[in-house]
């Protein structure tokens, strides 16, 4: 369990998030979504201990994570963000071994050779594997970046955008793998999305923010409503029923 | 493998060329050998090394390829903190003018860092000019000064390297930057993450001002003591750690013992050639290395611009 208790985070005089408690679960997928400036990323970023917060806890399964020692809290939790720099002439076996580095503290173990072959082989990544990141597709360093959280076999994964920049083969592909972490593994995935239809079809659970607070949180039966989606991004959706799943259309 | 069978033939070719084979047996020779050859070797080696190595930490950690100590005012800095000493504190121990010189190559390294983030335009270029002009006026300063105290000189022979005073006893201080470097394999996995970024290291549970903080104070220390020592190096490690990671990878724990290896041998070869140019006579190293690095700089620019652009 994620506990989070009154965060509150401003960059100056704008408070971005705005006194936010939640409770993210141990097993499933978790979608926020929400227009641009809602606050999610920077939650994310502040649930993950990268940014500080102005008020407020955090804690995964009983550890704060702004207090504990990093490396236990990587053990526990796992996050993917956009800025990992991409250009580094690493291979994608040495990225996924990084992976590795909290338990390990870069002495890789039996144990760690037999996570970094299992993550690798998870993502379809065999081929890959000396090969540099730089020189990879967009779909192919997103599933390289996702063996790497694999790797370090964290209960909760979260991911910032991941779809960023990607194709629909690529981005459905991604999903799935997401999906099946979940539901194969056993770990809770817990991810930023823009794509309100990605977030309907794969989601366990969907939390909507605006304007820095949650407005909008439940199964995408409830969530992905024209009612809920109006409210939290201000336009007009109608919402279809397509094999099973809830599509939203907003083109017009 | 090529650096390594480098650095043998040149390690080689440095001690042959020294002892000349049948002065070998002469006891004359052999303490000449002590007190002189050998320590200039080592000195060579260890400055070598542990200048490139500084080099690849410091291009590393900023993600920029063409960030090193002499282009982010490294090498400048120390000397002004050389200089500093010098003035103020007349008669100063080494280890105090090494101490002081480093507090000002981190404290210009730090300088540099605070004015690439604060201006909107990271051009991969356009960096490293920020770091050379910031150089440039800490040159300047330093020039005021060493002019008013009637330094110049001094201060020219401290920015342009030379082992040709060498010898025993006069040299040990480098073993320290030698060490230091060798601190930074200890903690290549670190740097390495860092320079990944703030939110990869984060998640690792890395402590990323922690290493940032590490790196910059490992690379300005070996500048500080090789400067104090035997004087700067310039553009060394800019070149080496150039070449060693396009053809290693950016994995600090795989390149930095090629990058060492290589810079001692790129040092050998010049310190070889400056002794040998205008024998009996002696070019330093620094012009040596001065001239072939920005020869190969300006080959790397011109063939690799497209790729590091993206960097």
């Amino acid at each position: 369990m994620i506990e989070i208790d009154s965060v509150t985070k401003s960059y100056g005089p704008q408070v971005v998030v705005d006194d936010v408690s939640l409770t993210l679960p141990d097993a499933g997928v978790t979608s926020i979504i929400g227009p641009n400036g809602a606050g999610k990323s920077t939650l994310l970023s502040v649930v993950s201990r990268i940014l500080g917060a102005d008020a407020g806890a955090v804690s995964v399964e009983g550890l704060d994570v702004f207090r504990s020692p990093s490396k236990e809290v990587a053990k526990r939790l796992s996050i993917l963000r956009q800025d990992t720099h991409m250009t580094a002439r690493i291979t994608v076996r040495e990225l996924v071994e990084f992976g590795r580095f909290p338990h390990s503290h870069g002495r890789l173990t039996p144990a760690c050779h037999a996570a970094v072959a299992e993550a690798l082989d998870y993502c379809d990544l065999g081929d890959l594997t000396e090969r540099p990141i730089h020189e990879l597709s967009g779909g192919q360093r997103q599933r390289a970046c996702v063996a790497m959280v694999l790797a370090q076999d964290t209960r909760y994964v979260l991911l910032d955008e991941p779809l960023n920049n990607l194709d629909m083969v690529h981005a459905t592909g991604l999903m799935r793998l997401l999906r099946g972490l979940a539901d194969h593994q056993g770990k809770s995935v817990v991810m930023v999305l823009h794509d309100v239809n990605y977030a309907s079809a794969y989601s366990d659970r969907i939390i909507a923010m605006r304007d820095g607070a949650v407005v909008q949180d439940g199964p995408p039966e409830s969530v992905i409503t024209e009612h809920a989606l109006e409210d939290v991004y201000g336009m007009t959706f109608r919402v279809h029923a397509v094999d099973g799943d809830r599509i939203a259309a907003y083109y017009r | 493998m090529i650096a390594l069978v480098l650095t043998v033939t040149s390690l080689f070719v440095g001690v042959a060329e020294i002892d000349l084979g049948s002065l070998l047996t002469d006891p004359a020779a052999r303490e000449v050998f002590l007190i002189s050859r050998f320590p200039r070797t080592a000195a060579v080696i260890l400055a070598g090394s542990a200048m490139a190595i500084a080099g690849l930490i410091m291009q590393h950690l900023t993600r920029n390829r063409f960030v090193a100590p002499t282009t982010a005012g490294t090498i400048d800095a120390a000397g002004l903190g050389l200089l500093t000493a010098t003035i103020l504190f007349a008669g100063a121990s080494v280890m105090s003018k090494i101490l002081l010189a480093m507090v000002f190559a981190l404290a210009g390294t730090a300088l540099f860092l605070v004015l690439i983030q604060r201006i909107q335009f990271k051009d991969v270029i356009f960096v490293p000019l920020v770091g050379l002009v910031l150089g440039g006026v800490l040159r300047a300063i330093s020039e005021f000064f060493a002019y008013r105290a009637n330094l110049t000189q001094t201060l020219e022979v401290w920015m342009n390297g030379d082992f040709s005073g060498v010898i025993q006893g006069r040299y040990e201080t480098l073993w320290f930057a030698g060490g230091v470097a060798l601190l930074a394999y200890l903690f290549a996995n670190r740097l390495t993450a860092a320079g990944m970024g703030r939110d990869f290291a984060t998640n690792i549970g890395v402590n990323y001002r922690l290493a940032l903080a590490g790196g910059l104070t490992i690379a300005a220390l070996v500048t500080a003591v090789v400067i104090v020592t035997v004087g700067a190096i310039p553009f060394l490690g800019l070149i080496v750690p150039n070449v060693v990671t396009m053809m290693m990878g950016d994995n600090l724990r795989r390149a930095l013992p090629t990058t060492a290896l290589a810079g001692a041998a790129m040092v050998l070869a010049c310190d070889i050639l400056g002794r040998w140019l205008i024998f009996p006579y002696e070019i330093a190293v620094g012009t040596i290395v001065g001239v072939l690095g920005s020869a190969i700089f300006l080959v790397i620019l011109m063939r690799k611009g497209n790729r590091y652009a993206h960097a």
